[in-house]
């Protein structure tokens, strides 16, 4: 792929990725052979959409080790999936007095949400603060994670810091006080091995387009202990069971949470993106961008006017995200000279305002990385930054 | 290309501190930003008699958002307000690409240099911000 003249250097893997030749095959493909309401016709054509539909839930239940299909619930993106727990769950089972802990590293779709949620039942809202190294500071989470704690909403790899949290203690710290655990599995995965069994969370979102899958598919996972008691969300086709004029029962899990037509096309591409996946296997695309980020990390470290965000952490906790400003330069204008030689990195506050300001920036440049990149890219983006401050008439 | 962009004239417009202030005599205060991209200027003019006597800036953001609001404050300061929105939108004009012909821009003076950002759709929001910002104040017909 080529960039104002370069090859490209595609460094913004963490807003979305690109997609490998099967998963654009797979979605042609339901598109042009097997194109059909899912679930509505007895016809073969509805059947096999229904098929693909329905083989592609049980693909990500065995991706994320839920114990059950009717535990995928398909949604438009990690922020629908999010919104489904903030309304459906969070509404219903927080009440005024009660308290609900995010941190201060979550993305806006698990923060917002929250925000609301408290506003409307006068709840309050929480934040876990960060330590020195940008990990999340164990003091506040013994403080603030109470009996008056109703829902725990944490993402497992900030967006930002690249910094992995420990969901599986989290989840155990929640549920010995009573509290729900949100995971905000968008960064963590695609990168990791995400099993929703062993972390014993209660819900977890990503969407397929941060994993090699299209934009338009993100996947809920919920207990289906809890699914079961949540009224459901979208109301409307394919998620009832009888509908009488004044009255209406609900469809079964997962379809409660599915009303209207789904995206089977999107469900096709999820299910390449997973055989992709599981085909170079997660200890060898840890190993690559484990690589890549030590590699970058170093380098920027030996360059005198880039400051780094959330690098001083142990770095097995660390994993492919890197956020740093050239000093004097504003993010925006690095982002602009990095796109004229051909190296695609994010600038801006990446949908985390809080963080930001906690973090003393007003915006800062983020370089992401996924397997498919390569030392060579790496290497691009250094020698980019070191022209930064000569075009800005610095040095 | 970033040649014409990142100039020497708008590094140094960019830096400029004289015109980032707070007027003691204002009359008109406007906040104008882009969420995407985080500029964030707040624009201070005092107006009487339909002329703009003074006018600053404070605020933050990239290059090309500060060297714009700073080259704007310096064209519009004693112009009659009618004649200052006349210019913002001759400069708005100038970044659509609507106005290219430099003669027709020569009244843009130095803000006729950031004309290359109609070339770069991302950072058209950046250069048109102080601009917006001015046209969409309140009060500016105000008289004291
Ligand atoms: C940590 C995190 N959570 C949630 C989201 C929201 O993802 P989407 O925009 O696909 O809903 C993102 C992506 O921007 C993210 O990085
Ligand atoms: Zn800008």
């Amino acid at each position: 792929m080529k960039m104002n003249g370069h090859r490209m250097a595609y460094l913004d893997n963490s807003a979305t990725t690109q997609k490998p030749e099967s998963v654009v095959r797979a979605i042609c493909g339901y598109y042009g052979g097997c194109n059909a309401n899912p679930h509505r016709g007895v016809y073969e054509l509805s059947v096999k959409a229904t098929k693909i539909y329905e083989d592609t839930r049980v693909k990500v239940q065995k991706f994320i080790n839920a114990k059950s299909p009717a535990e995928i619930i398909f949604t438009k993106n990690a922020t629908e999936a999010l919104n489904l727990v903030a309304f459906s769950y969070g509404l219903h089972n927080v009440n005024a007095g009660d308290e609900i802990l995010i941190t201060i590293t979550e993305h806006h779709s698990n923060l917002v949400t929250w925000q609301m949620v408290a506003k409307a039942k006068g709840a309050t809202l929480n934040y876990i603060y960060l330590d020195a190294d940008g990990n999340l500071s164990e003091k506040d989470i013994a403080e603030k994670l109470t009996s008056r704690t109703k829902i725990l909403a944490v993402t497992q790899i900030s967006n930002v810091l690249g910094l992995k949290n420990d969901i599986k203690t989290l989840a155990a710290q929640a549920h010995e006080v009573g509290a729900v655990i949100v995971a905000d599995g968008a960064q963590s995965v695609p990168h990791i091995p995400v099993d929703v069994q062993d972390l014993d969370v209660d819900f977890l979102a990503f969407s397929a387009h941060k994993m090699l899958g299209p934009m338009g598919v993100g996947v809920l996972y919920g207990r289906e202990k809890i699914l079961e008691n949540m009224p459901p969300f979208l109301s409307g086709g394919d998620m009832i069971e009888y509908v009488e004029e004044q009255d209406t029962t609900f469809a079964e899990l997962p379809n409660k949470f599915e009303a209207g037509t789904q995206n089977v096309g999107g469900a096709a591409g999820l299910s390449a993106a997973i055989d992709y996946i599981n085909s170079i296997g997660f200890s060898e695309i840890e190993r690559i961008e484990k690589e890549l980020t030590d590699y970058a990390i170093d380098e920027l470290k030996k360059i005198p006017y880039v400051e780094l965000y959330g690098c001083n952490s142990a770095r097995d906790n660390k994993i492919g995200i890197i956020t740093f400003n050239v000093k004097e330069v504003h993010p925006h204008d690095v982002a602009t000279i990095l796109d004229s030689e051909g190296v695609a990195i994010r600038a801006g506050h990446h949908c985390a305002q809080p963080l930001m300001n906690y973090l003393g920036q007003n915006s800062t440049c983020r370089a992401s990385f996924y397997f498919y990149n390569t030392i060579d890219d790496v290497n691009r983006l250094i020698d980019a930054i070191k022209k930064v401050r000569t075009v800005m008439h610095l040095n | 290309m970033l040649e014409d962009i990142y100039t020497e004239l708008i590094a140094e417009h960019s830096r400029a501190t004289e015109n980032r202030r707070q007027l003691p005599n204002a009359t008109v205060k406007e906040r104008g930003h882009n969420p995407s991209c985080g500029d964030d200027i707040t624009l201070e003019m005092e107006i009487s008699d339909g002329v703009i006597k003074d006018a600053a800036f404070i605020g933050q953001g990239c290059a090309i958002s500060q060297a714009s609001t700073d080259m704007m404050i310096e064209l519009l300061r004693g112009k009659k307000v009618d004649d200052a929105k006349k210019l913002a939108e001759l400069f708005i004009n100038m970044i659509k690409g609507n106005i290219t012909d430099d003669d027709a821009l020569e009244p843009l003076d130095e803000a006729a240099a950031l004309k290359n950002i109609a070339n770069m759709p991302a950072r058209v929001k950046c250069a048109t911000l102080a601009w917006h910002t001015f046209l969409n104040a309140k009060d500016l017909e105000l008289k004291p």
